[in-house]
């Protein structure tokens, strides 16, 4: 029996980390309130899901903590920056770390990246951790360019009682 | 920082801690007074444990808790429903610890002694070096009384208690009037939202019961929603009431046109679900099926708080969970109709995931004002909660008391059960 050595070619090195980049740049800007450039990272039809069960695959006829589509996007970055929620009055500090990142698939000009999210946030005193195993769909569009069609955040408590979480994961 | 437990320096009798119109603070952080409750309330009346669409075939079950027993409520193989102690008669071990599944027996996973589904002890290994002093008739998983009605489920640790019909009361037919929105088809509970609060379960209580915040708790959630919705729940100082319904149940009608959801089914259909109604037209319902699925979706107009576990509450039912003094966890559970079109049951999670759950627009927001309810009850040494809104205009009713849709009549209900039980 022979193994198969592991050895991604040039090519897929640079998609690595042009997918790396994009996750970067992407977990950046939520963690400085940059939110209208993370809303134009979105293609019109996309979806955040947070789902509850991490084995589900049908988020849309399912009960998710989020199932937003470019609406709910808007307004929940509305309502982060609004004043008129206590609970994200003041605003959850968010740290995130991206790591472990892996393209899993491309077909038909969309990319398949799983990656690790490990994220802090700090609000009145208190310290939290979400660790979440993170799928994305990216599109590449005509001009090269990425966008985000489907984000998947799967925690890795989610079945389990969370805390609020108002800010985007 | 957590909120911390801190003792009561003044000792009152449990019979001054209610009053008609306030109640002391030491009920949301006596940690005494909490483990009194746990036997006094938890396990002396009837406790929700699960709606049937969550065990709906011969073996399913859900693991849940009374108090803070742990219990297996478990459908066996002639569709009886058993809620047992979920304990091994051996050494105490759980028998199960899944949330939820499916099994033909029960067996504990240390010495593997065997339970039927309805808790009867089947078979121990190695009987022999027990001999003659092991009687299997004498050890099944310990039962629960169990009664259900409308799809409810409810046990009791009470032998002697009145049947459930009796303890809900008038309360029944506002449960009957809840589960019309199946729109037709039968209600299912697909899934839930759980999550935790650092705060007394009875803050959660009250909540339920509580149309006074909204406006400024939920204005973010207000804000997300078109005009004529947000119009809709601009309830307060409107035609609403709350009624206290007897046995400690209150019923909080926010949108006296929604209480019967096939009342009037001709009126327009609301902006939001529109879009629905031509799906649904398009996809072959007629006309009187789309206005009672829509109805459905858009959920009933008032919130009924069965004492002490659980509410009927417009689209959902909502589950309280006594984790200690100042923790509780919830569940919001959501409702689906089963068989029920598939955009019509997609229109529901989405109206459900908008408001409810750890990411929803309204719940957090709850969640922080009673987090904020239980940091400030540390401070005073004997201060009370006022429950006195909307008592000079309380009137008498058939099966009551109401007051106007803000007034505390549904909390004063509450506490006096609490205080039955407490003294009983």
């Amino acid at each position: 029996m022979t193994a198969t050595a592991f050895s991604p070619d040039s090519g897929a090195l640079a998609l690595l980390q042009q997918a790396t980049a994009f996750i970067w740049a992407e977990a950046d800007m939520l963690d400085h309130n940059e939110f209208q450039a993370w809303l134009d990272l979105w293609e019109p039809d996309g979806l955040y899901i947070v789902p509850i069960d991490p084995k589900e695959t049908d988020h849309e006829n399912t009960l998710n903590y989020a199932y937003d589509d470019h609406h709910m996007r808007e307004k929940r970055v509305r309502r982060l920056g609004s004043g008129e929620s206590i609970s994200t009055t003041p605003q959850a500090r968010t740290v995130r770390s991206v790591s472990r990142v892996r393209v899993v698939g491309e077909a038909d000009g969309v990319l398949t990246v799983r990656a690790a999210q490990d994220l802090k946030e700090f609000r009145k005193d208190v310290l939290r951790q979400h660790i979440a195993d993170v799928t994305y769909e990216l599109r590449r569009g005509e001009g090269g360019g990425l966008r985000l069609r489907r984000k998947v955040i799967r925690l890795i408590n989610s079945t389990d009682t969370l805390t609020s979480i108002g800010y985007i994961l | 920082m957590n909120a911390s437990v801190h003792p009561v320096h003044f000792r009152r009798p449990i019979a001054d801690l209610v009053q008609s119109d306030r109640v002391h603070t030491s009920l949301y952080t006596d940690a005494a007074l909490f483990e009194e409750e746990m036997d006094k309330i938890f396990r002396n009346t009837w406790i929700w444990v699960a709606h049937a669409s969550e065990i709906p075939d011969a073996g399913s079950y859900k693991t849940h808790w009374v108090g803070k027993e742990p219990v297996i409520v478990v459908r066996d193989r002639k569709k009886q429903v058993h809620v047992l102690l979920n304990r091994c008669r051996h050494r105490g071990a759980t028998v199960c610890e899944h949330k939820k599944g499916k099994a033909n027996t029960f067996v504990c996973p240390y010495h593997g002694w065997s339970y039927a589904l309805d808790g009867s002890l089947r078979g121990v290994p190695h009987p022999e070096s027990y001999g003659e002093c092991l009687d299997k008739g004498e050890l099944p998983l310990v039962s629960l009384r169990v009664e259900e009605y409308a799809g409810m489920i409810f046990a009791t640790l009470k032998d002697d208690i009145e049947p459930l019909a009796d303890f809900l009361g008038p309360a029944k037919k506002w449960m009957d009037l809840f589960m019309k929105q199946g729109g037709g088809y039968a209600i299912k509970v697909p899934g839930e939202h759980r999550f935790r609060f650092p705060g007394n379960w009875k803050i959660q209580l009250e909540n339920t019961t509580d149309a006074y915040h909204f406006p400024l708790v939920h204005k973010s959630f207000l804000h997300s929603v078109d005009k004529q919705t947000e119009e809709m729940l601009d309830f307060v100082g409107g035609s609403g009431y709350v009624e206290d319904l007897g046995n400690g149940h209150s019923v909080m009608v926010m949108i006296p046109d929604l209480i019967d959801l096939e009342d009037e089914l001709d009126k327009p259909i609301p902006d939001r679900f529109v879009e629905l109604a031509q799906q649904l037209r398009a996809e072959g319902h007629d006309d009187a099926s789309v206005r009672r699925i829509v109805r459905a979706v858009g959920g009933s107009g008032f919130n009924l708080n069965l004492f002490p576990n659980v509410a009927c509450s417009m689209a959902f039912f909502r589950v309280l969970q006594p984790i200690s003094v100042n923790e509780t966890e919830i569940h919001h559970a959501v409702i689906t109709m089963e068989g029920g079109p598939a955009a019509g049951n997609q229109a529901r999670l989405r109206l459900h995931e908008h408001f409810q759950g750890p990411m929803g627009f309204g719940t957090p927001d709850d969640s922080e004002a009673w987090e904020r309810v239980q940091a400030g009850a540390q401070a005073g040494r004997d201060l009370w909660i006022l429950l006195n809104r909307g008592l000079p205009g309380e009137k008498k009713t058939a099966d009551g008391v109401a007051g106007d849709v803000s007034a505390e009549t549904g909390m004063r209900a509450a506490y006096q059960q609490w205080k039955k039980l407490m003294l009983a």
